[in-house]
């Protein structure tokens, strides 16, 4: 809280202060620290009272790989506008190169990070903002690498308008309720673009996730909002564009899957509703795995994937309505854009590649088609009740389609 | 002008051609005769390439047949069925195979003693069986070359152009042409062939003129003689 | 040879069959864009006809051509002329005449449906190659079985056994001894698997480029050195050129000795 006593204190190589950590213990609650554009060779930053620490044109921190660079532990902190590398990598301790511990009304933003084990760290914080930051990795296995924004038990922080990349996770929650997510940019982490576990009533709004191990994971939570994502190009054995591990209550609006190895991964999770989104060139739209209930995927595109479903198990009350499927060759001859027969988005041939992968390379040949076409005229492996009653003919115009592929 | 060294042809298990010797000089129209499956058309195969003999060397004109397709300029062969591409006009295919062969101007004579003029524009599918015939014998004459072989010339010709086909065979001997020809028409043969090589069982059974074969079997007329040999041999 | 080739060609665009053919693409290619309204699925729709549809074209045109031309042929045969310029003449004839139905039968709906302000270019593209390819191997392949047969009912015989085993029982065969052999490693088994028919080495090519998202799921190292490289593409065409050269060569050597 700034007031009328607070003071600046400005740190630069020429100054009477010379270095940030001089600079934060000659601060006082309210008081404002510029730095100025220069290289400054610090670690261990600690700061324990409200100040705001800005920094001008960008001056670096570098941590000289000495271990963690700035703690926050007191309430009210901004972190604006600094040029942070160089943090110690540990195997026992997950230094960061910004950690907020137990502190509220923090705002981290408009730093770039590079040379991190984890990037900003928030521990028992809430109240708080993430924005506009940079993180810029050079993560190559999951072992040794951490994540770009880090949130455990925090609660009400936006995380938005940030860019991060080649890392572990690109934003990983845990335990951490209330945080919305929005405008950011995940791309190349090693292991997911965005993770959450046991983090409920969050929102993931109009974030790009590309080539990541995997885009979203969505681990043992619920009541989320998932919409105006773009997935994309999630690429290898194990990897999705979105996984839903037993998660409830979630919606998934108006997202675009294009071209991952699997759009949705799906396993254990009720009541989850997925309408609007537009699943593209995948090589699975959408993975049900079992023990899934009152699943409603409805309104949907389904364009060009070389399988729309893959079930395991029974259709329970899961229900697939309305959508419209590239490969539905039915007519509508009522002329009301609904086809008059129903679409079977499984096809027996996604039985034999989960048993016996390597068959993939026969995918699209005739024989394929041969034995497609005879389960979809009499299922005997599929599920005979999983269809689309009410296909679409054409493709559904979303709003989001406008300007984009 | 042909030399052939004991040729050996194998179809299957059926030994068509069976050590066969025969020389052909320069000059004068020999007949090919023989029974059926006698080896008539596989010889003459043979001759043009179309057949590979199993065993035996032929030379035409002094060059080994094997050595290549160039000594197929020297010989004009009339195909015993002429069956053309469907698609094509009389024209063109004239002109197609002087465009093969290399430019002739004999074509428009022989067009003309065949009266073949009024066909020219027609596609050859269209065509009666005696018109392709003429057309065949265009296709074979139109070269001038040295050696001449003739596989069933008369097949459907009506009498005029037979009689048209005789004077032209009498005018390229004259020329000094060596013609090879084949026929079931025997009255054809003992009228035009100076010689006679009559194959039987794959090999030469007889070489010479019409009246050294009448003298060998002791028979008048040439029909006759033909007959005998084949009796003789079946008996 | 390029005159053999030349006659052959002229004598096939003015068959029939050629306008038959070219008509059959011009009306497919129309239908599918017509009912798809969509060029990306209407190039799906398209491979999927293409890669079976071409082989069986090939073949009987080509088994076709030889046995009616065969007097022809005995007409060239005593001409001064090479045999095997005879017969490769009326081969790249065949095979070009073909080629250039499918390729303009299909490419001018497409063109004028605005294929060269779209994205699907590069997979059309992809499409009509694979397309002459398979139009070369399986005239190539059908010319080795009208030179080896004498009978046409036979030959006929075989030219449709050929395409019904390769572009289908093959598949079917492939897919049982995957998987009665699953439990071992497959990925390069599979692979030689697809470069021994050519149509499914066709298909392959157009998965790399579909498909891609879903081979890429699969762990063998293989596979993804295959498929996420360029190094699938280039084994494919080398495969498919090599499919169409040992056929041409079996057919002049075919054709060196066979009596006529």
């Amino acid at each position: 809280m700034s007031n009328v006593w607070s003071k600046t204190i400005t740190v630069c190589s020429t100054c009477t202060v010379q270095t940030i950590h001089e600079a934060l213990q000659q601060a006082r609650e309210g008081d404002t620290i510029f730095v100025k554009k220069g290289i400054y060779k610090e670690a261990n930053l600690k700061i324990d009272k409200s100040i705001t620490l800005i920094g001008e044109g960008l001056p670096t921190i570098d941590g000289e790989a000495q271990g963690e660079i700035i703690t926050v532990g007191a309430d009210n902190v901004t972190i604006d506008g600094f040029r942070i590398i160089n943090v110690g990598v540990s195997y026992t301790t997950d230094y960061a190169a910004v950690r907020v511990v137990n502190s509220n009304g923090f705002v981290i933003q408009n730093l770039e990070l590079e040379k991190l084990f984890f990037g900003i760290y928030l521990q028992k914080s809430n109240h708080g903002k993430v924005l506009n930051n940079k993180v810029q990795g050079e993560a190559v296995t999951e072992f040794n690498s951490g994540n770009a924004v880090h949130l455990w038990y925090c609660k009400n922080v936006e995380v938005r308008g940030n860019d991060v990349r080649n890392v572990r996770d690109g934003i990983y929650l845990e335990f951490s309720d209330d945080i919305t997510i929005t405008d950011n940019f995940s791309k190349n982490n090693v292991r997911y673009g965005l993770h959450f576990m046991f983090s409920n009533n969050n929102q993931v709004i109009n974030n790009v996730f590309e080539t990541n191990g995997a885009g979203i994971a969505l681990m043992f939570s619920k009541v989320m909002e998932v919409r105006n994502n773009v997935i994309t190009k999630n690429w290898g054995t194990a990897a999705y564009g979105l996984l839903l591990k037993e998660v409830n209550d979630v919606n998934l609006i108006n997202n675009k899957f294009i071209e991952n190895t699997v759009g949705i991964t799906v396993e254990g999770s009720n009541r989850l509703v997925y309408s609007n989104n537009d699943f593209t060139s995948n090589g699975y739209a959408i993975r049900v795995k079992g023990a899934c209930y009152e699943n409603e995927i409805i309104n949907n595109n389904f364009l060009y994937n070389s399988f729309d479903i893959s079930y395991n198990g029974k259709i329970n009350d899961n229900k697939f309505e309305s959508n419209f499927w590239s490969n539905y060759t039915g007519y509508d001859l009522d002329k009301d854009g609904i086809g008059d027969v129903p679409y079977r988005p499984v096809k027996l041939f996604s039985y034999i590649v989960n048993r016996t992968p390597e068959t993939i390379i026969l995918l699209r040949s005739l024989f394929i088609d041969l034995i497609d076409f005879s389960e979809k005229v009499s299922p005997v492996f599929t599920p005979d009740d999983l269809m689309d009653e009410n296909p679409r003919m054409k493709r559904i115009d979303h709003d989001r389609n406008k300007g984009f592929i | 002008m042909i030399e052939i060294k004991d040729l050996y042809k194998k179809f299957g298990k059926n030994e068509v051609l069976s050590g066969l010797n025969l020389e052909i000089g320069d000059g004068g129209i020999f007949a090919v005769l023989g029974p059926n499956g006698s080896g008539k058309t596989t010889l003459i195969k043979c001759l043009l390439g179309m057949v590979i003999p199993n065993k035996g060397a032929i030379s035409v004109l002094g060059e080994n047949i094997k050595n290549g397709s160039d000594y197929r300029h020297q010989i004009d062969y009339l195909p015993q069925i002429a069956n053309f591409p469907n698609n094509l006009k009389v024209k063109e295919l004239i002109t197609m195979i002087k465009d093969l062969r290399g430019n002739v101007n004999l074509d428009k004579e022989l067009i003309s003693l065949f009266k073949l003029d009024p066909f020219l524009d027609k596609k050859l599918g269209n065509l009666s069986g005696g018109t392709k015939q003429k057309v065949n014998l265009v296709l074979t004459f139109m070269f001038d070359s040295p050696l001449v072989i003739l596989d069933e010339p008369t097949s459907g010709l009506d009498p005029i152009s037979l009689l048209r086909l005789k004077k032209l065979i009498q005018a390229e001997k004259a020329k000094g042409k060596t013609i090879l020809i084949t026929s079931h028409i025997m009255s054809f043969v003992e009228e035009i062939s100076d010689e006679i090589v009559f194959l039987l069982e794959g090999k030469i059974y007889f070489k010479g003129t019409i009246t050294e074969l009448k003298n060998k079997t002791n028979q008048p007329d040439f029909e006759h003689a033909i007959a005998s040999i084949l009796t003789d041999n079946h008996a | 040879m390029l005159k053999i080739l030349k006659y052959s060609f002229y004598d096939l665009m003015r068959s029939r069959w050629s306008y038959v053919y070219f008509a059959f693409y011009l009306l497919l290619g129309v239908v599918l864009l017509f009912l798809n309204n969509d060029l990306s699925k209407a190039v799906i729709t398209l491979m999927n006809v293409i890669i079976v549809l071409v082989p069986l074209i090939g073949t009987i045109f080509g088994v076709m051509y030889y046995y009616n031309s065969k007097e022809f042929t005995e007409l060239l045969l005593a001409q001064p002329l090479k045999r095997s310029s005879i017969f490769l003449g009326q081969y790249l004839g065949v095979a070009i005449s073909l080629s250039m139905s499918l390729i303009l039968g299909l490419g001018i709906p497409f063109v004028f449906y605005g294929l060269f302000m779209s994205n699907a270019i590069w997979d059309f593209s992809l499409l009509l190659i694979t397309g002459t390819f398979l139009t070369f191997i399986f005239t190539a392949l059908a010319f080795n079985i009208a030179l080896s047969n004498e009978n046409r009912i036979k030959g006929f015989g075989y030219a449709i056994l050929l395409w019904l085993f390769l572009a289908i029982i093959y598949d079917g065969i492939f897919l049982m001894s995957l998987i009665i052999f699953e439990d071992y490693p497959l990925d390069k088994l599979s692979l030689v698997g697809t470069m021994l028919n050519p149509i499914d080495l066709s298909r392959t090519l157009i998965l790399l480029k579909l498909d891609i998202s879903a081979l890429l799921g699969y762990t063998g190292a293989v596979f993804k050195q295959f498929f996420g490289t360029s190094l699938g593409l280039i084994i494919s065409f080398a495969a498919l050129t090599l499919w169409v050269v040992l056929p041409v060569l079996r057919i002049t050597m075919k054709a060196k000795k066979k009596d006529f």
